[in-house]
């Protein structure tokens, strides 16, 4: 067996694939939060199961060693993981939106799924999953029922500010304003969008697109995205998922190989 | 590399000892981490090495002998100061460009906070008294290449002895007419400085050395293209730093000496990496002592750098002085040619430098490129995107990188290297 893991900032996946050529199919899926202390979440994932090896990505890729986990380990990068990931399930794919817990990455894809070009946000955390998670803190709503609170309201209101902090100083004095707090949340989503489009259009947007990432999961995100780009985008079944499905179809083909 | 010894010496210089200490114990680390760690290294690297070790030692005690037998320290900025009129009043000539993080905020309460860290560096090193070479000169030259250094020397020239020469922003007639004229101001201000006069002998002795420095790089660049890339890209990168602060006529003797080994390992056919490893060139602003954080991350994202598009790599070694000249009117003729093909980001149109990094990126067979520039470098970052079309042109992927002399972003540039390295093997 093989095993695919990511460890992103807020959550790591994993996802294990049969030895089995001609089949793909995911034989099990765990996941677990990232915390602080992600070489002891790491141990509790891989709690009873041996694969022959291991191939992480993400954030932590670099914090899975054979030492720690008693099997050969390989890595590669989230960028690698999520074309993999993707054109498995949408063979057809040529572009990829991933917005994370705290990276985005917008990724053209050849034909043969291999990558073209890629964009990613720098160093900051501005229009990714961070920023709508500490927004739903101050709506004092869960980061899940953020997306379709937001869907409730139906008079966007204009965030300027890309920056998690100002954006939400912008909420905060709306909100005093008396503004309806649906469509100051609705404005936020916005702001992610704004953002992501950018990107998109920077590595050259082809479709079919696809949109994956724990982001992916917020309906909001999803409606105001095809609005805008007038693409609606295709969305994996889970999508938080896709990286440690690539990591272990990237793993899978080295074992191929040797 | 802090050594008692020299302390009486930085003392002299008015350096801050506390906050000197500190920057040579980064240096060092870096230094160790970065360099002495890798794997078969070529054994003419202890010379520089050597010199790495002694740059805030020997060296400058040098510069403290050669003021006291009555010689001046010229320090530049930039790769159009002629180091041939310097050598030709029998002066010496160094780089001040700072890589370090260091004075940031000292340099903040003169200049704005969103000015290239390199910018923010000369300045900040000058205000934290670190630098024993900005300390030790009696004339700094600036030039006019960027809005940033332009108002930065107004803020720099309360501090320091300077010179400012005026940089033309195109290439016409015109602009050589200007430029001729500040560089005939520069031979004036050197000799009065100095107190001697530029003879064709002089100024013909001044060529050949400063030739001869650039035949030497020119060499090593061609020999480090070979497959398998016989030298890394962190121990080129370092020689062409040095280049700008040793002394010039050592220099091209010892990197001559390392070209003779590099041509022994070539013809063994051995390589620092093995030959399928992707090859990359990096193109952009130049990269001042210590500034290695680009260029280990690629190292240790299983690439190779194998060509320098950038003042400190081919930009200054690429093109010679005619050296047929004999007169001081036919020399000076010369000098302004040369320097006139300088292709930096700040001339408009700068056409000429998509054409050396297309001639460069076939020369060295690179499977890639990674475009780096400081963040708030408008020049080179409005260029990236030329870049990239025309290297797109060539089906040559490129990476785009803005970044600064910060460790914070180094976790997110390692994936984008990665991901790039990945996405050209
Ligand atoms: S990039 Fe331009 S301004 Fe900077 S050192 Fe090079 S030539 Fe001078
Ligand atoms: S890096 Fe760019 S902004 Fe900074 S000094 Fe050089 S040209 Fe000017």
């Amino acid at each position: 067996m093989i095993a695919g893991i990511d460890i992103g900032s807020r959550s790591m996946e994993l996802v294990l694939l049969n030895r089995d050529e001609t089949n793909n199919e995911v034989v099990l899926e765990r996941r677990l939060p990232t915390t602080f202390d992600p070489a002891a979440q790491l141990k509790i994932i891989l709690e009873g199961i041996a694969p022959e090896i291991i191939s992480a990505t993400g954030y932590g890729r670099k914090l899975v060693t054979e030492e720690l986990c008693g099997v050969p380990s390989v890595s590669l990068t989230e960028i690698k993981a999520y074309a993999l990931g993707v054109s498995h399930l949408f063979p057809e794919a040529r572009t990829i939106l991933d917005i994370g817990g705290q990276d985005t990455k917008a990724i053209s894809l050849m034909k043969n799924g291999k990558v073209a070009k890629f964009e990613m946000n720098d160093r900051c955390a501005a229009g990714t999953g961070k920023f709508l998670e500490h927004l739903a803190t101050v709506f004092q709503i869960p980061i899940e029922d953020f997306g379709n609170y937001a869907l409730e309201g139906d008079q966007p209101l204009m965030i300027n500010s890309m920056c998690t902090v100002f954006a939400e100083t912008e909420a905060t004095s709306l909100m005093a304003q008396g503004k309806n707090p649906r469509d100051i949340a609705l404005g936020l989503h916005g702001s992610i969008v704004r953002r992501t489009t950018n990107m998109l259009h920077r590595v050259g947007l082809n479709e079919p697109l696809v949109f994956a990432g724990g982001v992916a999961n917020n309906p909001c995100v999803i409606n105001m995205l095809t609005h805008s780009l007038k693409i609606s985008p295709s969305v994996p079944e889970r999508p938080d998922m896709v990286g440690a499905l690539g990591a272990a179809l990237h793993g899978k083909n080295l074992l191929k190989i040797s | 590399m802090s050594d008692s010894a020299y302390k009486n010496m930085w003392e002299n210089l008015n350096l801050d000892i506390e906050a000197h200490d500190g920057l040579l114990e980064v240096l060092g680390k870096f230094y160790g981490d970065i360099y002495m760690s890798q794997e078969g290294r070529l054994k003419g690297m202890e010379y520089l090495d050597f010199v790495l070790s002694e740059v805030h030692g020997l060296r400058i005690k040098e510069l403290m002998d050669a003021k006291e037998a009555g010689r001046k320290i010229i320090g530049t900025f930039c790769v159009f100061v002629p180091e041939e009129l310097s050598l030709a009043v029998d002066a010496i000539q160094v780089g001040l460009c700072a890589g370090a993080d260091a004075g940031t905020e000292a340099a903040e309460t003169v200049v704005p906070r969103n000015t290239c860290a390199l910018i923010k560096s000369f300045i900040g090193f000058k205000m934290a008294k670190i630098c024993p070479y900005t300390e030790s000169c009696d004339l700094i030259i600036g030039e006019t290449t960027c809005d940033g250094k332009k108002k930065a020397y107004e803020a720099f020239g309360e501090m320091a002895p300077m010179h400012i020469m005026e940089v033309p922003q195109r290439k016409e007639e015109s602009d050589r007419v200007l430029w001729k004229s500040e560089v005939i101001r520069l031979k004036d201000e050197l000799e009065k400085l100095t107190g001697k006069t530029i003879t064709a002998e002089s100024l013909k002795k001044g060529i050949k050395i400063t030739n001869d420095k650039r035949r030497a790089l020119q060499r090593l660049n061609k020999l480090r293209a070979a497959k398998p890339t016989p030298i890394s890209g962190r121990d080129v990168l370092l020689i062409n730093q040095v280049s700008f602060y040793d002394d010039p006529i050592r220099f091209t003797q010892s990197i001559n000496a390392l070209c003779d080994q590099i041509d022994e390992r070539i013809a063994n056919n051995e390589g620092i990496v093995a030959e399928n490893t992707p090859r990359l060139m990096l193109s952009g602003c130049p990269m001042a002592v210590p500034n290695w954080k680009l260029p280990y991350i690629i190292e240790s994202s299983g690439a190779v750098v194998v060509a320098e598009e950038s003042c400190i790599g081919t930009r200054n070694s690429r093109d010679l002085v005619d050296e047929t000249g004999e007169t001081v009117e036919e020399m000076i003729n010369a000098i302004c040619d040369r320097y006139m093909k300088i292709d930096c980001a700040c001339f408009t149109p700068n056409n000429e430098r998509m054409d050396n990094i297309k001639e460069l990126a076939e020369q060295a067979d690179v499977d890639g490129v990674i475009h780096y520039s400081l963040m708030f470098c408008q020049p080179y970052t409005h260029e990236a995107f030329k870049v990239e079309k025309t290297l797109a042109s060539e089906s040559i992927p490129m990476l785009s990188i803005e970044t600064d002399y910060s460790m914070e972003d180094v976790e997110q540039l390692k994936t984008r290297v990665e991901a790039f390295v990945e996405m050209i093997s």
